[in-house]
């Protein structure tokens, strides 16, 4: 193959990716993916946890859905977070037993420590994301679920980048924290632009992007 | 006996710890007929901080505790790191004052106390003033400073209404609906 065939490949299939990228973002900023067909199948979870307040606040949306709908559920918990870990063991345990137990932790390392500087921290969240590339690779996943904490952007994006390439059709689902009334939070601001649901807990935030949504109070 | 309960979640405060056994405080809260004060301090706390124009105060260390009596106005302070009976505390409590933490600020209003939020001004970017300016707006709370508290003890409680429960399968529903569960 001559250079120049395999430069114009190259951008070819270049163009097409990007068509494709805009194409799904087109598709999810105009809320076309935001109720997907019927099923009846039961959903792949994935779960972000991320640490105290975030954690509190995710169980807190869980309490009442339907396991069968949703199992297996994959958390994925930063490595040296043992509260958010013990929080989630004992969520699962408290459900009636005969419900469905099918679910897993995923451990990845924290992409920062409270007090770690600036330049360190790159590298560490770098090592992150490197870890949750086998585990959404592993999983693809029907649903994403988040709330916010930052451990949950790599896991968005390696599902919707599986998604642009026909991999798997994984739905994202992001809830922006009971804190956030008036600004959003930088986990919001980049999912608004693939997370197939976006939803809000205040009216107020609600007002100031057009695509989220407010069910009512969740908390 | 009418109890405050001071908590500052999983993190520290120790400015708020501090604020409590300033000598306006304590004047205030026993003007207002609050004798006994729950401190939680949480992590890296070391001794308590007594304002020096206390006078009369005897302190007792027991295992992670303190207890200290302030002699002159007749208040008994408690100091713990954390409390085991944490919803408990609240349910014991007249009042609570806590950091701007959201679980610590919902724990509280599902269980109907009166509530003051201190916001901690030396937090960068605290996103969490947010959630506090909002919830006093709809007149669930009062929210202040370590400067301003013995003005905010001084507001009218009675004015405040009760934060109302969520409903509880909103989310779930919602969840079944956008994954085709349902129709």
């Amino acid at each position: 193959m001559d250079i120049q065939l395999q430069i114009e490949l190259t951008i070819l299939v270049i163009v097409v990716v990007i068509a494709r990228v805009l194409y799904l973002i087109h598709k999810i900023t105009t809320g076309y993916s935001k109720y997907a067909p019927k099923r009846s199948k039961p959903c792949k979870t994935i779960i972000c946890i991320g640490s105290g307040g975030h954690t509190t606040e995710m169980l807190q949306l869980l309490k009442n859905i339907n396991f069968n709908n949703y199992s297996p559920r994959h958390y994925v918990i930063a490595k040296t977070d043992t509260t958010s870990l013990n929080k989630v063991q004992t969520f699962e345990a408290s459900r009636n037993s005969k419900e469905n137990r099918d679910y897993f932790i995923n451990k990845i390392p924290r992409s920062r420590s409270v007090g770690q500087s600036y330049i360190t921290s790159i590298f560490t969240t770098i090592i992150s994301i490197l870890y949750s590339v086998p585990i959404v690779l592993r999983l693809r996943p029907d649903i994403v679920l988040c709330n916010g904490p930052g451990t949950c952007i790599p896991i968005c994006v390696l599902s919707f980048l599986l998604k642009c390439v026909f991999v798997c059709e994984s739905k994202i689902i992001f809830v922006e924290s009971f804190c956030r009334t008036q600004t959003f939070s930088l986990s919001g601001k980049i999912l608004v632009y693939i997370a197939d649901n976006f939803i809000v807990q205040w009216p107020s935030l609600r007002s100031k992007l057009k695509r989220a949504e407010y069910i009512g109070q969740l908390m | 006996m009418k109890t405050v309960f001071v908590t500052v979640g999983t993190t520290k405060f120790p400015k708020l710890v501090d604020t409590i056994t300033t000598l306006d405080v304590i004047k205030t809260l026993k003007n207002l007929g609050y004798d006994n004060v729950q401190i939680q301090t949480g992590k890296d706390f070391h001794k308590p901080n007594i304002d020096p124009l206390l006078k009369n105060v005897t302190v007792n260390l027991q295992e992670q505790s303190w207890a200290v009596k302030l002699l002159d106005f007749d208040v008994t302070i408690n100091y713990n790191t954390y409390f085991d009976n944490f919803e408990e505390q609240i349910r014991k409590a007249d009042l609570v004052i806590s950091h701007a933490g959201a679980g610590s600020c919902l724990d509280v209003l599902r269980l109907k106390k009166p509530l003051i939020v201190v916001t901690n001004e030396d937090l960068m970017d605290n996103h969490q003033t947010e959630l506090a300016e909002q919830l006093q707006k709809d007149k669930h709370l009062f929210f202040c400073n370590c400067n301003t508290l013995v003005d905010t003890l001084h507001k009218d409680f009675i004015n405040l209404v009760p934060h109302p429960q969520p409903d509880k399968n909103l989310f779930s529903n919602y969840l079944d609906k956008c994954c085709g569960f349902v129709q």
